[in-house]
């Protein structure tokens, strides 16, 4: 017992210390992972590669807040992916037609429709949000089918806007800082000193007690899932900037590193706890992890199990280090 | 009689419905017979036993997000091994998949039970594994199936003009099923899933029975992955939308969400209602996207009517 007594508190103050500031463990585990990349391949880490690796992480960190969102309230968003792939398709098709800004903001009317029906499913059939959202990306993947073969004379066009926002750079900086350093202090701020910020906390760590305490629970999840589906569309139209090259399964691929952005940065995927800013360093985490497989030259089918088993694991040790009783 | 009625009211509303749709199939297309029965009954054969290994966990209270990856990995690996082995080698063929599958699902079990992390999530990670465990084995689509596999279920009626694949399905499901249900181990399902610790205190192993509930769902959908090899020909990596249609079938079936109630018959008799509304609209020469929103609204609606439900009988 003696010797147990000061490891059990030794993972006591880890797990109220990584409770309490997930961002500090996190930030040295990328700066390992960084030094693994340089180490494989010395002279990889220049300020190209870190302009690169930011310019990839952006997106993934957009995508990564719809699930951080969703995840406080013990929720997911599994058809952001879709929705940003919607979104950047039906935009670019619209261009042609209505000029750049229309087609923004024409797009983003699909991914409100499909917040909107996450928002109903969850809100008042309590399904769960992960079968809810599986269903409305299904359907939409099914809409997004039907509308190509619409268009398909038409053309696709990526706006100059967006693709200097995606792959530009201003004094080695990338430019999509420019949209993504609002959105995040806009998040970071929205989620500790608002009252919808508190109340997505409150939900996901007591739903019956939130309730008795008055919150109108169906207006705080139609209010998440429309805001979440609106992030992923942003998300996907700086994507599309990015890529250059709109398609059926355009962020399809970013959608399962969304999830783990986001769950290793911390955010509980049962509720009440985490953050945006663990997500911002997960999302830069999965980034370099990403870059470091493809040096390896790691196969996609492997690519996903170590993915999913960084989900699980991190997980599992979440619940060990945060229960112990 | 009535009582067997009665406490089946909800499987016997299923079968009127089927016959409802059966009698407006017929309506659309007058020559539809024993051809297209034949066709129903061999495109929801992956379809039911997908519903039947989630049915099996969701009685047990819980969920396994990732029937439709196991499914992948079941089917590429028998077309892998298949291709290039003689008509005797696929017999332990099968049988070494439905081990792998049983050794999948008893590994969701087993990582819910050890890591203390909730079901929906620790499937949710497993998807991704078993997807890529798939896509590992076979990159894209390919391999083959042996003959006499896919005779088993392909073309033609078997005994008294019964489709084949239904008879597979059939024998299948039963010879699972029927031991379970009468064995102590089938109650202890159902005991876990209608309330975990009463039967805990009834002395119920609740840990091993949820592994064995995961290894039978594991089970179930080694043979969904097989007759998806067997219909086709050839191995697919990437798992279609079995797993929305499994969660809506087996709410479609009478199974509540939450565990404990329900059997196999009615989620299955709902497999093949959810089919057959697929084939009424191609029938009817709908296009084969604007099919899979109208299925897919109908799924999300039938899931969303469970979930309606659920909160009544919470509330009653």
């Amino acid at each position: 017992m003696t010797t147990l007594a000061p490891d059990t508190t030794f993972l006591k103050r880890l797990g109220r210390f990584m409770r309490d500031n997930p961002v500090i463990p996190l930030i040295l585990l990328l700066i390992v992972l960084i030094g693994i990349l340089e180490f494989m391949r010395p002279g990889i880490v220049n300020e190209r590669w870190l302009g690169n690796t930011v310019k990839f992480a952006i997106p993934l960190a957009m995508l990564a807040a719809c699930q951080t969102l969703t995840m406080l309230t013990g929720g997911i968003d599994l058809s952001a992916g879709i929705v940003a792939t919607i979104t950047s398709f039906v935009m670019a098709t619209l261009v042609p037609v209505y000029g750049p800004t229309g087609a923004i903001l024409l797009s983003l009317i699909p991914a409100i429709l499909m917040g909107l029906a996450n928002g109903i499913g969850v809100a008042f059939a309590r399904v769960h949000p992960l079968i809810m959202t599986l269903g409305t990306g299904l359907i939409g993947t099914g809409c997004l089918q039907v509308y190509q073969r619409f268009v398909i004379a038409t053309g696709s066009e990526v706006p100059e806007f967006l693709a200097w926002l995606g792959t530009g750079r201003t004094w080695g900086f990338p430019n999509a800082l420019v949209l993504f350093i609002p959105f995040a202090i806009l998040i970071l701020w929205g989620q500790r000193r608002t009252g919808f910020g508190r109340l997505l906390y409150a939900l996901g760590s007591n739903e019956r007690a939130a309730k008795l305490s008055g919150v109108r629970a169906w207006q705080v999840y139609m209010a998440l899932y429309v805001l979440s589906a609106l992030i992923a569309g942003i998300a996907g139209l700086l994507y599309v900037g990015l890529i250059k090259a709109p398609s059926l399964s355009l962020a399809n691929p970013l959608m399962l590193p969304s999830i783990a952005a986001a769950v290793v940065g911390g955010t509980s995927i049962f509720g009440g706890r985490g953050g945006y800013a663990g997500t911002i360093v997960g999302a830069l985490i999965l980034t370099v992890l990403g870059t470091l497989l493809t040096l390896l030259q790691m196969p996609e089918g492997a690519r996903r199990i170590l993915f999913g088993l960084i989900i699980l694991f991190v997980t599992a040790l979440y619940v060990r280090l945060t229960d112990q009783r | 009689m009535m009582r067997l009625i009665s406490k089946n009211r909800w499987t016997m509303g299923l079968f009127v419905v089927l016959a409802l749709l059966f009698v407006v199939t017929k309506i659309i297309q007058p020559d539809f017979g024993a051809s297209g029965v034949e066709s129903l009954a061999r495109a929801s054969l992956p379809f039911a036993f997908a519903t039947a290994a989630m049915a099996v966990v969701v009685i047990a209270g819980g969920i396994d997000l990732s029937v439709a990856s196991m499914m992948a990995v079941a089917s590429v690996t028998a077309a892998v091994l298949m291709q290039g082995a003689s008509d005797a080698m696929a017999i332990p063929i099968v049988i070494l998949v439905l081990v792998i599958g049983v050794i999948m699902g008893a590994i969701n079990g087993a990582l819910i039970v050890i890591t203390k992390v909730p079901d929906i999530v620790v499937t949710l990670a497993m998807l991704f594994v078993w997807e890529g465990v798939a896509l590992l084995i076979l990159n894209a689509p390919g391999g083959a199936a042996a003959d006499w596999l896919e005779a088993l279920i392909v073309g033609g009626t078997g005994l008294l003009g019964i489709p084949k694949a239904l008879i597979v399905l059939a024998v299948c499901v039963l010879v699972v099923w029927i031991p379970l249900r009468r064995s102590r181990l089938g109650l202890s399902i159902y005991a876990i899933g209608s309330d975990e610790n009463a039967a805990f205190r009834s002395g119920i192993a609740v840990g091993r029975t949820r592994i064995i509930a995961y290894a039978i769902c594991g089970l179930f959908a080694a043979m969904g992955g097989l007759s998806l090899t067997m219909s086709t020909g050839i191995g697919e990596p990437i798992p279609g939308p079995y797993l929305l249609a499994s969660v809506a079938a087996v709410v479609l079936g009478g199974v509540v969400l939450g565990g404990g109630k329900g059997g196999l018959i009615g989620p299955i008799v709902a497999v093949f209602i959810l089919r057959l509304v697929r084939m009424d609209l191609t029938l009817m020469s709908v296009d084969p996207n604007v099919t899979t929103i109208v299925e897919g609204t109908i799924m999300v609606a039938v899931v969303m009517l469970g979930g309606v439900l659920a909160i009544r009988s919470a509330r009653s």
